[in-house]
């Protein structure tokens, strides 16, 4: 059986230089924060690294804190900017179409009331037809906001926002921002000090949440960089590593091969860009050539350039992801489901469509190991699948 | 043949699912997720809509080296099944939700997308054998009588039997299927058999109901419609019931008294003494054959009224307005809403839903 694998957005393969870089980490004895010589060894890797991401990232080496991955980084963005809020703020700005760890995490916000703090308020701001957050709507939700989020590149339909001009009205508004940058990092320009501009302090673009395993290091690795001038509680309490916003000990190999796979990203970033543009358009003209009742959804250039995210009308996306998995092509409908009964997308649904239209979608991400031939491939087989999965019916 | 293995998680449709493997077919499992608002893990004897459920049922996939789904059927057993339930007791009936099930998801909704899908057929866990006979294919018992779900497949058509498989229709014992499944390294040998309704979560039928239906007090009546009682909903009580009916006015005999009748648009129970449950005849106008339909329109059979009831011998008479059966000795309390499954020997001739009833016993 072919083997197409074009779900590069829920997780991308190991990099060589990440798997080299956690071997020949995990072969050191030490714990980073030994006195130690056999510890100081292991602290060298662990700062090379934080080094190595705080240059991909553009921010300040003591600005990383190594996490677990991004819903961890995520978690520790928002509740932590929640609990160190101004006083007499009470509202979470959260634009539509975020993903889960960030809705969940401020649904949990929202109910996790106690005496002495009432949940949090939520501002809601819609997305544009094609998938990006309303600047306008945004800005004009933060004033007074306890703080606000906002992704880089929707995970969904792709979608890039304009993120230096949205962190710019929170630091106008004097709001704390936190940018999901997960799926953007590696695959398009991310500037944190370019982002959050001069002399802001605890306002505008103050956190950025990264993952490892989708530029292809490790699964469990991540980070989320934590401005200095940031009020962040910690959720996590021991050893006081990491700033204290992090305690735990450090993982060393961990850390290395998430720096080894954001620098090589980065290297190749915009030749890699340039060239997973190409295939994307490819794949859309087929798609409109092979299925032309296909709708690609989000914006159509202004997007992460491995994403095509296609509406099938007529068809359920579970049954084409079937189909497709039967002759060996592995994509997505977008949404994970851990029960298996799949919401309809709530990200589709924020594109102003119908819960019949959230659950007719098909996500596609190429990544690095995509050719050529996988987008025949899938391009090959949609035609049969459309037309099966609409017979089999809703 | 390309086979799709329905896994509820459960020990049946692992081992069936296995056999179907090991017949050299080309097997994918699907867990069907029949609950949005699924436990996430099993409590006691009810399953099959828990995330627990579904790992079991992926986990025996993986040992079998089979590629495995969950496919969503929530929405058509929330209409199908849940809605139905709720309606018949409603009107007064006594359904079967297992069955409705079998008819409406099972070898329905799921068979028919595994067939648009490019499957050949469906294979399920159920004790029951395919004979494949000179008019066709054959619905039969198990030969563990004892397990037997011949009765709940009896709504199958010969249509839906044509591309159904049941790999332990022929296993003389349940024991011996979970042996096998312990031998296969199936982590479900030792899982609890699912009984009770999957979708009533604490097996209390009737407080489940009540919360459906709605409580409202009504009257009991004798069958000379005189009141010995009241009750907070007809729907609690079914034809045959003893207990529960808590009446003030004792039987002039001092003898117990039966649910006879319920009355769902009157909200009205009537009561009357055990003899008085004996049914001389059920007729219905629902009716399926599970293969060729018989050659006589007046035939004999045994029919069967309850999934573990005892088959009776009896006289079937098929006309243009449904199906009226006769026992040889009147039925004990029958139910409008049950499904009377009628039998030639161990095959299974067809089925009916039981609309009207006639009593052995005539009111004084």
């Amino acid at each position: 059986m072919v083997s197409v694998y074009l779900d590069h957005a829920a997780t991308s393969p190991l990099r060589a230089e990440a798997r080299a870089a956690w071997l020949a980490a995990s072969e050191t004895v030490g714990n980073a924060s030994s006195v130690h010589r056999a510890g100081q060894d292991a602290r060298r890797l662990l700062e090379d690294a934080r080094d190595a991401v705080a240059a991909v990232l553009d921010c300040q080496s003591i600005e990383v804190v190594f996490t677990s991955g991004g819903t961890e980084s995520v978690n520790l963005a928002l509740k932590g900017l929640w609990w160190s809020r101004p006083p007499h703020t009470d509202a979470i700005v959260l634009p539509d179409g975020e993903h889960h760890a960030t809705l969940d995490t401020v649904g949990w916000l929202q109910t996790a009331q106690t005496q002495a703090s009432p949940g949090a308020a939520v501002r809601a701001v819609p997305l544009t037809p094609l998938g990006a957050i309303d600047a306008a709507a945004f800005a004009a939700a933060l004033p007074g906001a306890a703080l606000a989020t906002a992704l880089a590149g929707n995970n969904e339909v792709g979608t890039l926002n304009d993120v230096a001009a949205l962190a710019a009205s929170a630091r106008d508004a004097g709001v704390p921002l936190h940018v999901d940058a997960i799926g953007a990092a590696g695959v398009v320009p991310v500037s944190f000090r370019r982002w959050r501009g001069e002399g802001t302090g605890a306002h505008g673009l103050v956190a950025l949440s990264v993952s490892g395993h989708k530029v292809g290091a490790p699964v469990g690795t991540g980070a989320l960089v934590v401005s200095r001038h940031a009020r962040l509680t910690a959720l996590v309490h021991g050893g006081g590593q990491q700033r204290a916003l992090r305690s735990g000990t450090q993982d060393v190999a961990g850390a290395a091969a998430l720096a080894a796979a954001l620098t090589a990203a980065e290297a190749g970033r915009v030749a890699e860009a340039a060239r997973l543009s190409a295939l994307r358009r490819r794949l859309v003209a087929g798609v409109a050539a092979a299925v032309p009742q296909a709708r690609l959804l989000g914006d159509p250039e202004h997007r992460l350039p491995g994403n095509v995210h296609l509406l099938f009308p007529g068809a359920v996306g579970e049954t084409l992801l079937f189909l497709l998995d039967q002759r060996g092509i592995a994509v997505s409908t977008g949404s994970a489901c851990q029960a298996g009964v799949a919401e309809p997308s709530h990200v589709v649904l924020a594109l102003g469509l119908d819960a019949r239209a959230a659950r007719s979608v098909l996500r596609i991400t190429l990544g690095r190991t995509t050719t050529e031939a996988d987008v025949d491939a899938v391009l090959a087989a949609l035609p049969e699948a459309y037309a099966r999965a609409r017979a089999a019916g809703a | 043949m390309r086979i799709l293995a329905a896994m509820s998680g459960g020990v049946d449709s692992a081992v069936a699912a296995a056999r179907a493997v090991d017949a050299g077919h080309d097997v994918v499992g699907v867990h069907l997720a029949l609950s949005r608002a699924g436990g996430t893990l099993r409590t006691g004897s009810r399953g099959c809509c828990t995330i627990e459920d579904a790992m079991d049922a992926r986990r025996a996939a993986d040992r079998l080296g089979i590629p495995f789904y969950v496919w969503d059927f929530s929405e058509r057993f929330r209409e199908d099944v849940i809605d139905d339930f709720v309606a018949e007791y409603r009107a007064g009936r006594t359904p079967n939700p297992c069955m409705r099930c079998n008819e409406k998801i099972k070898f329905a909704a799921l068979l028919e997308r595994a067939l648009e899908l490019g499957f050949d057929a469906v294979c399920t866990g159920h004790y029951a054998a395919l004979v494949d006979g000179p008019d066709g294919r054959e619905l039969h018992r198990a030969s563990d009588e004892a397990k037997d779900q011949s009765y709940v497949l009896g709504v199958l058509t010969a249509e839906q039997l044509a591309h159904t498989y049941f790999p332990l229709g022929s296993t003389p014992s349940k024991a011996l299927v979970r042996a096998e499944a312990a031998e296969r390294g199936l982590t479900v040998a030792q899982k609890p058999d699912s009984h009770d309704i999957c979708f009533i979560p604490d097996g209390d039928t009737r407080g489940w109901l009540a919360e459906k239906v709605g409580a409202e007090t009504g009257q009991i009546l004798d069958r000379s419609g005189a009141v010995v009682g009241s009750h907070e909903g007809a729907h609690a009580f079914t034809v045959g019931q003893r207990r529960g009916l808590q009446l003030g006015v004792p039987a002039p005999d001092g003898k117990p008294r039966f649910v006879l009748e319920v009355r769902p648009v009157s909200n009205t129970v009537v009561v009357g003494p055990k003899e008085a449950l004996a049914t001389a005849r059920i007729a219905g106008e629902r009716f399926t054959w599970a293969g060729r339909a018989p050659q006589a329109d007046t035939f004999d059979c045994h029919v069967q009224i309850r999934a573990h009831a005892e088959p009776v011998p009896a006289v079937a008479v098929w006309a243009a307005d449904g199906l009226t059966v006769t026992p040889h000795a009147p039925f004990d309390g029958v139910a409008p809403g049950q499904t009377a499954v009628l039998y030639d020997g161990t095959r299974v001739i067809g089925q009916f839903t039981i609309d009207r009833t006639v009593s052995a016993v005539p009111a004084a």
